[in-house]
């Protein structure tokens, strides 16, 4: 069932960057740690979001969940970017390998660059501070539908971007707002109320909360919620890729 | 219509435009099973852009092409499956070695341990010590045997090579058709462009010139050869003034000392010489010119654009 040309096509986009992993893999997650360490200092003892979680424990599963989200968004992005101004792209469009197999092998490695960069992020945390996990299924569920969304988010990007720039613009003024505007430094609760509910427009809050959740077992909105908006959020963007690949857009001129 | 009597590739009224520009005005083509056929024409006659519909690499404005009967559009993952494309421009995947290459684009199409005949590639494109260099270390000539070995892994029945000796040595380019004669005789069609004509000349059975996205002339070799020149009997002579009527009536044409009369087949020589003699002229040196395609493509070029 499952064919010879997708499980080529993942284990190739996989292949690609654990080949450099030293940069897509070691260098976020020290960028993290970073974050973990100059944020939890500085801010330890002065905020405390949750009933009986440190601040630096709170930040934790902020932090395992944005790499999770930017570094599956800078695989399936980046992956399809390069390949198109190489040119190299055509060998995978030259065989027959269906969109939808397209769809699925870039977003299956996307989550696996994704999952591996916030289990390197989560356990140099450990150093810091042992969070247990509440609720696993749930922390899972988020960490995968959260990495399947940006994976099939840089697949969009990848294939509507025709210069490096356009995907940075993608990246800078989307994805990084939407992220740093989520509630991984702070809890939403925190801020004036025009602000909440600003947050809760941002499908990329709902990601982040429902994983704490999953972690903490609270959350700022409920996990059902959370899933909803999230699983709501991954569907139209799968919609929306499956048909730009099956129409071919700007892969095939 | 029985399977052999399928064209290998089906063009029909194929049109593309870019923007204002008609990379294809209508083109009809077919290509039988088992051809080695010639594509030619100038720099952006619209040779890649038909190279690419066909693979489904770009989608056309109008018409249809098919693939050993697959629709390109239609049924695209049966015609991407019989087809092997080898791409004009030098394109490669940075991250991996030749072999690993291989391995993958075999995988693209569903096939695993194809090793026995990645080694037979690699071996019949002189690039077995290459095999686990990566692709950034080769140079451009190798670089483009690897894309010939790339468009071969799955052994498609229909193979499209879109100047493929571009940048290749002579001693190469030899191994090169040699390899692609051979699956020529074992019964891939082969498709090719270049701009080598002498290449064309040699290998192709039929040949087809495209200019401004048009097909300005379809015809056998031989035919396309024949149709626009003849072969001719070059002669060195002395003792003419003039040319004589006799010679003249035949073609011939007389400048200073040298003397051209065009014939069609060898079997008018002897006739010819006799002529040239009762004219009275003594013989001092002999050539046969045979027609070259050179001749041919630029004089179809130049009847097309008038
Ligand atoms: N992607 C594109 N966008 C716009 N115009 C294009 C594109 N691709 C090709 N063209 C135009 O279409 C025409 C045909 O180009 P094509 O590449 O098919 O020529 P060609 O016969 O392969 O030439 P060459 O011998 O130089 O390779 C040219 O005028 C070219 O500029
Ligand atoms: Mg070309």
């Amino acid at each position: 069932m499952i064919s010879v040309a997708f499980r080529t096509l993942l284990y190739k986009e996989m292949l690609r960057f654990w080949k450099v992993s030293f940069q897509t893999v070691a260098a976020p997650v020290l960028t993290s740690v970073l974050y973990l360490m100059i944020f939890g200092h500085v801010l330890e003892g002065r905020l405390q979001p949750f009933e009986g979680v440190s601040y630096t424990s709170f930040l934790i599963p902020g932090l395992v969940m944005m790499s999770v989200l930017q570094n599956a968004f800078a695989n399936s992005s980046s992956s399809l970017i390069q390949s198109k101004i190489n040119g190299n792209i055509i060998f995978v469009l030259l065989p027959p390998i269906s969109y939808r197999e397209f769809y699925a092998a870039y977003v299956l490695a996307a989550i696996v660059r994704g999952v591996v960069v916030g289990l390197g992020v989560w356990l140099a945390s450990l150093i810091f501070t042992w969070t247990g996990v509440a609720h696993p299924l749930w922390a899972l569920t988020f960490v995968l539908l959260g990495g399947a969304i940006l994976g099939t988010l840089g697949v969009v990007a990848g294939i509507w971007a025709d210069k490096f720039d356009q995907l940075g613009a993608f990246q800078n003024f989307l994805i990084m707002p939407l992220t740093m505007l989520s509630g991984v430094f702070y809890s939403i609760h925190s801020l004036p109320a025009f602000w909440q509910q600003i947050s809760h427009l941002n499908p990329f809050f709902f990601m982040i909360d429902g994983f704490r959740y999953g972690v903490f077992g609270q959350s700022d909105a409920s996990p059902w919620l959370s899933l909803a908006i999230v699983g709501g959020a991954w569907l139209v963007l799968t919609a929306l890729s499956l048909q730009m690949l099956r129409r071919g857009y700007k892969l095939r001129g | 219509m029985s399977l052999t009597d399928m064209p290998a590739i089906r063009v029909r009224g194929a049109v593309k435009h870019f923007a204002d520009v008609h990379a294809l005005a209508g083109v009809d083509l077919d290509i039988r099973q088992g051809e080695f056929f010639g594509l030619l024409g100038p720099n952006g006659a619209g040779k890649t852009t038909l190279i690419s519909a066909l693979a489904g690499l770009l989608r056309l404005t109008d018409g249809a092409i098919s693939v050993m009967g697959h629709d390109v559009v239609r049924d695209y993952r049966r015609a991407r499956a019989v087809l092997g494309v080898v791409p004009q421009e030098l394109v490669f995947d940075p991250f991996f070695s030749v072999r690993e290459l291989l391995r993958i684009q075999s995988g693209y199409f569903g096939i695993r341990g194809n090793d026995d005949w990645i080694d037979e590639l690699l071996a019949s494109l002189d690039l077995t010590a290459k095999a686990d260099t990566n692709m950034r270390q080769l140079s451009g000539g190798m670089k483009r045997r690897v894309l010939v070995a790339q468009a071969l892994v799955h052994k498609p029945p229909v193979i499209v090579l879109d100047e493929p000796t571009a940048g290749v040595d002579v001693e190469l380019r030899q191994t090169l058709w040699a390899f692609i004669r051979k699956l020529n005789e074992a019964g891939h069609t082969i498709v090719l462009t270049t701009h080598y004509l002498e290449e064309a000349e040699a290998l192709c059975g039929r040949i087809a010139m495209l200019k401004a996205g048009r097909v300005v002339a379809l015809d056998s070799t031989p035919n396309i050869l024949g149709r626009v020149s003849h072969h001719a009997l070059k002669l060195r002579v002395a003792g003419l003034s003039g040319l004589p009527a006799a010679l003249a009536a035949l073609g011939a044409v007389l400048q200073a000392d040298s003397l051209e009369i065009p014939f069609a087949s060898h079997s008018q020589l002897e006739g010819l010489l006799a002529a040239v003699r009762e004219a009275g002229a003594e013989v001092l040196e002999v050539e046969i010119a045979t027609p070259d395609l050179e001749q041919a493509f630029v004089q179809i070029m130049q009847g097309a654009s008038s």
